[in-house]
């Protein structure tokens, strides 16, 4: 029986100076690439083969197994091969690379040179968003002492095998955590989505053959090299192996990153974080970012797996655990999610530009008490001209929130215009919430 | 939070216009870390607002030059992103995170707060008093990656964790008086064009600072600490994947 938290990625961010290569590898860091490097592992193909039999699938939010991703790599085309880490995390609620690569970057780096070795790229990029300064000092002083040490560089220990890095900073877009418009950020364009196919592992960047992975991702690949597949796919679910950092915000005791086996419940979560904040109750939740439609205190004990999540009617995403009491109003949330949406819409496809900018009016509307009935009906029909008609999935994100806080909340939506206004106090919800202050 | 700091902080000086020498060699050097130069440009652009404190029409001509690019092209690149900025920044750029969790934990009753105690409207400069060493700009942030830390600020790009409009307050106050002020996860708060210096790639030596995270990033592992609690121990697993594991 695996224990109830498994800690993996953040299991050296208590140790000294754990962002310092000496101390990574005083806690057995650089273990998986020496081991990768040796000839008798059996080369990339055999980390290919580890990571596809480990069951990996992607931890940036869509679930697609890693090893096979690398799979589509041609191998017989003449271009270069590039590698480029995804860590523009950005989804709202997602706060999981952030830490790991302030606390152990190294465990990153480690991971980015045996992919790079997997799909035999001899150049790698880290595209870390611009906003988080700290962080990028640490991956940046990370690259430096991996090549300080012959991690990174020419002939990495003797293995006839060259890798350099650049570490990247975005420089403010949300859309750039998409792999196509990240692509064309790194490219130094506007960060707007391509057209697929062909697919990045085809045609990515500078059209060549590109492997873009999340952060979660490729921190995962030093333990499944080090540990074996069949020890990754020890843990987890049947078609969701592994272990996964689920971060915890909002209304609750104790926020913060948990690291377990997929298919943990949130009740166990909430259990482990001290329970929700003051005693109240939890009101609703998202699993894996505001894009992941939200869920309620009836989706306590659905198992946190990409199967589970998704049978509940959501997504297992990012693994954002946003938790909102009932001192929240689902519209005024709902609302400001959409606001986001509207903002962050990189304005190339027409339903969601201008479908995003429709929302918010209607919603805005309903918030202030000035709508109607009819108005519920409009905002799910906008819904349904926008879902499934752009290239990227940040339309199908924004109408998310939208059309899962009618499907639970719809009566409080009716309330805001029966009443003339929002029947909430917002000072309720705060972290400093005066004595006394109620729901309603 | 704000611990007080003797360090001084440099008198911002009139804002050359012209991109010197040494600036079109560090534009170049950024471009020729990419196998294809224009890849180079979002650091060259954040280059650009350390050298000039925003993104001037004398830098989008240079990053042009550097690059064989129209000016068209590089100002339709800058334009596009967010924290490229238009008109001057502060020494300090203020961002309150107003986004869904951040807001409803107190991020707009903050953002609220300090609009009212600088006197200023989002992406506004407040203005500068005869006691003030440096001058802060506000503005309100998506969702910055510190969910758990909620309600959050950032200034220059530094996590501050945890506020509420009181320590906001204060925190402003700090800045502009020059106290000097320690990200909670970080260093002490540099210039925001010192900021951007190490965004486009000009590593300040500084990633020693501060903690690996605070309390919310380790509190899991302190569980599972206390409990006893691992990944299993890989001699302990069969060596061969069980039958359906592939996928």
């Amino acid at each position: 029986m695996t224990d109830t938290l498994t800690p993996v990625l953040t299991r050296n961010w208590d140790a000294d100076r754990s962002w310092t290569l000496a101390s990574y590898e005083a806690q057995g860091g650089y273990a998986g690439l020496k081991k990768a490097l040796a000839p008798e592992f059996g080369g990339p193909d055999a980390v290919v083969s580890a990571v596809k039999d480990s069951g990996l699938r992607g931890r940036g939010g869509a679930g697609f197994p890693t090893g096979m991703k690398w799979g589509f790599i041609p191998q017989d085309n003449p271009k270069p091969k590039y590698l480029v880490v995804n860590a523009d995390e950005s989804e709202p609620g997602t706060c999981k690379d952030i830490p790991l690569m302030m606390a152990s970057p190294h465990t990153l780096v480690e991971g980015v040179i045996i992919s790079s070795f997997a799909i035999r790229a001899n150049q790698a990029f880290i595209y870390i968003r611009g906003e988080v300064l700290h962080v990028i000092r640490r991956v940046q002083r990370a690259v430096q002492e991996a090549y300080l040490a012959g991690h990174l560089g020419k002939n990495i220990h003797g293995s006839g095998y060259d890798l350099d890095v650049v570490v990247h900073a975005g420089a403010g877009a949300y859309i750039c955590g998409e792999e196509t418009a990240l692509l064309e950020g790194l490219e130094g364009r506007r960060g707007q989505p391509r057209l697929r196919p062909p697919f990045p592992a085809v045609a990515g960047l500078y059209a060549s053959p590109t492997v873009i992975n999340n952060v979660e991702s490729i921190a995962s690949v030093p333990s499944i090299i080090d540990n074996g597949a069949a020890w990754f796919s020890s843990m987890g679910t049947e078609r969701s192996k592994g272990f996964g950092i689920f971060s915890l915000s909002g209304h609750v005791t104790n926020p913060g990153q948990y690291e377990a086996p997929l298919g943990i419940t949130l009740r166990t979560l909430i259990d482990l974080a001290g329970g929700m904040r003051g005693g109240r109750q939890l009101k609703f939740w998202t699993p894996g970012g505001s894009s992941t439609p939200m869920l309620t205190a009836e989706h306590l004990d659905v198992p946190l797996d990409f199967e589970g999540v998704g049978a509940a009617g959501s997504m297992l995403g990012t693994r954002a655990l946003q938790l909102f009491d009932e001192t929240v109003c689902a519209v005024r949330a709902t609302l400001r999610w959409t606001e986001f949406y509207k903002h962050e819409s990189c304005g190339k496809c027409t339903p969601c530009r201008e479908g995003t900018w429709w929302l918010v009016q209607t919603l805005a509307r309903l918030e202030k008490g000035q709508g109607s009935e009819a108005d519920l009906d409009l905002l799910l029909d906008q819904c349904d001209n926008i879902l499934g008609r752009s290239f990227c999935a940040l339309a199908d994100g924004a109408v998310s929130p939208i059309q899962s806080s009618i499907q639970y909340f719809r009566d409080e939506f009716v309330e805001h215009f029966t009443s003339g206004g929002c029947p909430f106090d917002p000072a309720a919800s705060t972290l400093f919430a005066p004595a006394g202050a109620s729901a309603s | 939070m704000s611990t007080p700091m003797s360090t001084p902080i440099s008198v911002p000086v009139t804002t050359p216009t012209v991109i010197d020498d040494t600036t079109y060699a560090e534009l170049r050097e950024i471009a020729a870390r990419y196998p294809q130069a224009r890849s180079g440009l979002l650091p060259m652009l954040h280059l650009v607002q350390s050298v000039h404190g925003r993104v001037t029409p004398e830098g989008i001509e240079a990053c042009a030059e550097v690059l064989g690019l129209s000016a068209a092209e590089v100002s339709g690149v800058a334009t596009f992103y967010t924290m490229f900025k238009r008109k001057p920044v502060g020494d300090y750029l203020v961002g309150v995170c107003t986004n869904t969790l951040c807001a409803v934990m107190g991020g707009d009753a903050i953002f609220d707060r300090l609009k009212e105690h600088l006197d200023v409207g989002n992406d506004e400069t407040a203005e500068r008093r005869p006691q003030d060493a440096a001058t802060v700009s506000l503005e309100h942030i998506e969702c910055n990656a510190a969910c758990d830390y909620a309600p959050v600020v950032m200034v220059n790009w530094e996590f501050m964790d945890n506020q509420t409009p009181e320590s906001a307050t204060q925190l402003v106050d700090d800045l502009r008086t020059g106290a000097g002020v320690r990200s909670t996860r970080g260093p002490r708060i540099c210039s925001w064009r010192q900021a951007e210096r190490v965004l486009a790639g000009f590593n300040d030596g500084q990633a020693d600072e501060g903690p690996a995270g605070g309390a919310p990033t380790m509190h899991g592992l302190g569980i599972a600490r206390d409990r006893g609690w691992t990944a299993p121990d890989p001699a302990s697993v069969p060596a061969q994947p069980q039958e359906g594991d592939s996928k």
